[in-house]
């Protein structure tokens, strides 16, 4: 646990409240560690894959200190290859940390080997990027199969897929094989199978990454629902930052092998610090201009022409009524070039493009533009002209 | 052809099958077993024994790379010990089975390699054991692999059976070397032939049958 103590910097025990930080003793182990509501916490993990027939040996995972709350959807968001993946099988027994610990529930899932770990594994569901169902069986049968692992009755497995596949919204598709089910059939049966033992954790690995945009939808709604219904908390790994946006509330940025930000989807969105998390922020909110505006646009101001301006838009509500305000106030005819918001979290995140007419005042207009938003804290950059 | 030889050949399919039947029996019941652990038992695996299955695969390979004759005469003395004869055809199922084991195992372990390594993860996901994953998973997914291993076991035993008549084992193959050749009789070796032939066909049909019956992962109806 040296590692965990000295590691740590508090900010990345996502959604723990402050106080709880001055009620650690000195020498207590990490601030996640203590966090009083985590389902997960990951106390000072590292991951190390040995060199193995001539591949060199690989640091997956290092320094991993956070919580993730009870009750919640977090987003665990990175490229691949960023240890994702590792991170997620350590929560459910299928990999061992190289040092530290993982507690799931109150439990050190880390130290359980043999029965006592396949036991404590029934408490944790894991939903698959290929969906991983047995083709031999059918969808009720498949939903059965941790049931019968676990050793319920006959009857009480009949009752219970039938309640399952009723919750995942597939219920005349009981005696179908999964050669004969969509993608996004297959993902229901998935959810539904690893709902089947009432876990307290419900482990995503991908589970959107092989179904079109409308069925990730359906898919991304379905979990939602589950989180809100039985209370399930949900773990998402993740590449795409538009599943995070739509489900999670809380995000853990990966990047090879260190978390680089975590916290509140809204907070971490609308501020974002580290490269990577620009990037994705990036994906959904795009951060380049159109290719006919940015075509036409100088450094040298034309003639009758207008000033672009950037501005950079984050928070509740911001930039609703920016274009009339400034319009209004400052008695320009601002126009709108190109807009880009989008909402994360509840808070708006987005860029406006706007034209400042020069006229025969020249650059006074423009100055005053960037005074007035600079004023009400609303980040902006001058981009050029155009005629 | 008189009744009397036609006797002779009914007699002798029934001393095939009861040889190639009871062989692939027994063989299955060691093969399967040891072909899953074949599959299941290298570095990282399931029932990880990196140097238990190196030693297996060296047996394996041993038994599979003796030429048939020559492993039924050198055992002789162990199948004295198991059948307490070393002639006729119970006697033969002993050299037989021991030839089909290994080779019933490499078919097995091929088969089992075939699943997704996925499922042994899911299924590991949600608290199977490594006996629950072999039963449950990896058996009934690798089926329609299984099955068609085993025709293929049954059709080469048949083929096999043909050589213990070096050992007075009886059956198809006897009938047609001491009828057929030595006795310089053209139409009971064609014959036999044909018998053989029929008996294959029949068992690959059934085998390809079954396989297709119990593959789900093509769509059929």
């Amino acid at each position: 646990m040296k590692a965990a103590s000295m590691n740590v910097h508090p900010s990345l025990a996502i959604g723990q409240p402050i106080e709880t930080l001055d009620a650690i003793s000195p020498d207590a182990t990490s601030p996640a560690a203590t966090a009083p509501d985590a389902m997960v916490r990951f106390e000072g993990i590292s991951k190390t894959y040995p060199a193995y027939r001539g591949k060199p040996g690989v640091n997956a995972l290092q320094n991993i200190d956070f919580a993730i709350p009870r009750g919640s959807i977090t987003g665990v968001i990175g490229r691949s290859g960023a240890g994702k993946s590792s991170l997620v099988r350590l929560i459910n027994g299928l990999e061992r940390p190289t040092t530290g610990r993982v507690v799931v529930d109150n439990r050190d899932i880390s130290a359980l080997t043999g029965r006592d770990l396949r036991l404590a594994q029934r408490s944790i569901g894991m939903i698959f990027q290929h969906f991983n169902l047995l083709s031999s069986r059918t969808a009720a049968a498949n939903i059965a199969l941790p049931l019968e692992i676990a050793g319920w009755a006959k009857a009480d497995i009949r009752a219970r897929v039938a309640e399952l596949l009723e919750l995942v919204g597939i219920a005349d598709k009981h005696d179908r094989y999964p050669s004969e089910l969509s993608g996004g059939q297959k993902q229901r049966v998935g959810i539904a199978r690893a709902l089947a033992t009432r876990p307290s954790v419900l482990l995503s690995d991908e589970a959107t990454s092989a179904l079109d945009p409308q069925t990730t939808r359906a898919i991304l709604d379905l979990l939602a629902n589950i989180n809100c219904e039985l209370g399930v908390t949900i773990v998402l790994i993740t590449h795409e930052m538009s599943v995070v946006r739509q489900l999670a509330r809380d995000v853990v940025v990966l990047d090879a092998g260190h978390v680089v930000e975590s916290g509140h989807v809204a907070d971490i969105f609308t501020h974002p610090k580290h490269p990577i998390t620009q990037s994705f922020l990036a994906e959904v909110i795009g951060d380049t201009l159109p290719v006919s505006l940015a075509s036409r646009i100088v450094s040298e101001p034309p003639a009758g022409g207008q000033a672009v301006i950037r501005v950079h838009v984050r928070g509740a509500g911001a930039g609703d009524t920016l274009v009339a305000r400034l319009a209004r106030e400052l008695g320009l005819d601002v126009s709108l070039l190109s807009a880009r918001i989008d909402e994360i979290g509840g808070q708006h995140v987005g860029s406006l493009t706007l034209g400042i007419p020069l006229g025969v005042s020249g650059e006074d207009a423009t100055t005053r533009t960037l005074a007035w938003l600079s004023q009400y804290q609303l980040p902006a950059e001058r981009l050029g002209y155009v005629a | 052809m008189s009744p009397e030889l036609i006797n002779l050949i009914i007699q002798a399919t029934g001393e095939s099958l009861y040889m190639v039947g009871l062989a692939a029996l027994i063989g299955t019941a060691f093969g399967l077993p040891l072909g899953v652990f074949l599959a299941t038992s290298r570095k990282g695996e399931l029932f990880a024994a990196p140097v238990v299955n190196r030693v297996l695969g060296i047996v394996v390979n041993a038994t599979r790379s003796t030429p048939f004759i020559i492993l039924v005469v050198a055992i002789i003395p162990f199948t004295r010990f198991v059948a307490g004869t070393s002639i006729g055809s119970t006697a033969a199922i002993v050299p037989l089975t021991i030839a089909s084991a290994p080779f019933i195992a490499r078919l097995v372990e091929a088969a089992i390699r075939e699943v997704d390594g996925g499922l042994i993860e899911t299924a590991s996901s949600f608290g199977a054991s490594p006996i629950q994953i072999v039963l449950k998973v990896l058996i009934p997914e690798a089926l329609p692999g299984l099955l068609l291993a085993l025709t293929l076991a049954v059709v080469s035993l048949l083929g096999y059976s043909a050589m213990v008549g070096a050992v007075g084992g009886g059956g198809l193959g006897d009938l047609g070397i001491r009828y057929g050749y030595q006795r310089f009789m053209p139409e009971m070796m064609l014959a036999v032939v044909v018998v053989l032939i029929a008996l294959v066909q029949l068992v690959q049909s059934a085998g390809d049958y079954l396989a297709r019956r119990v593959n789900r992962r093509l769509r059929h109806r």
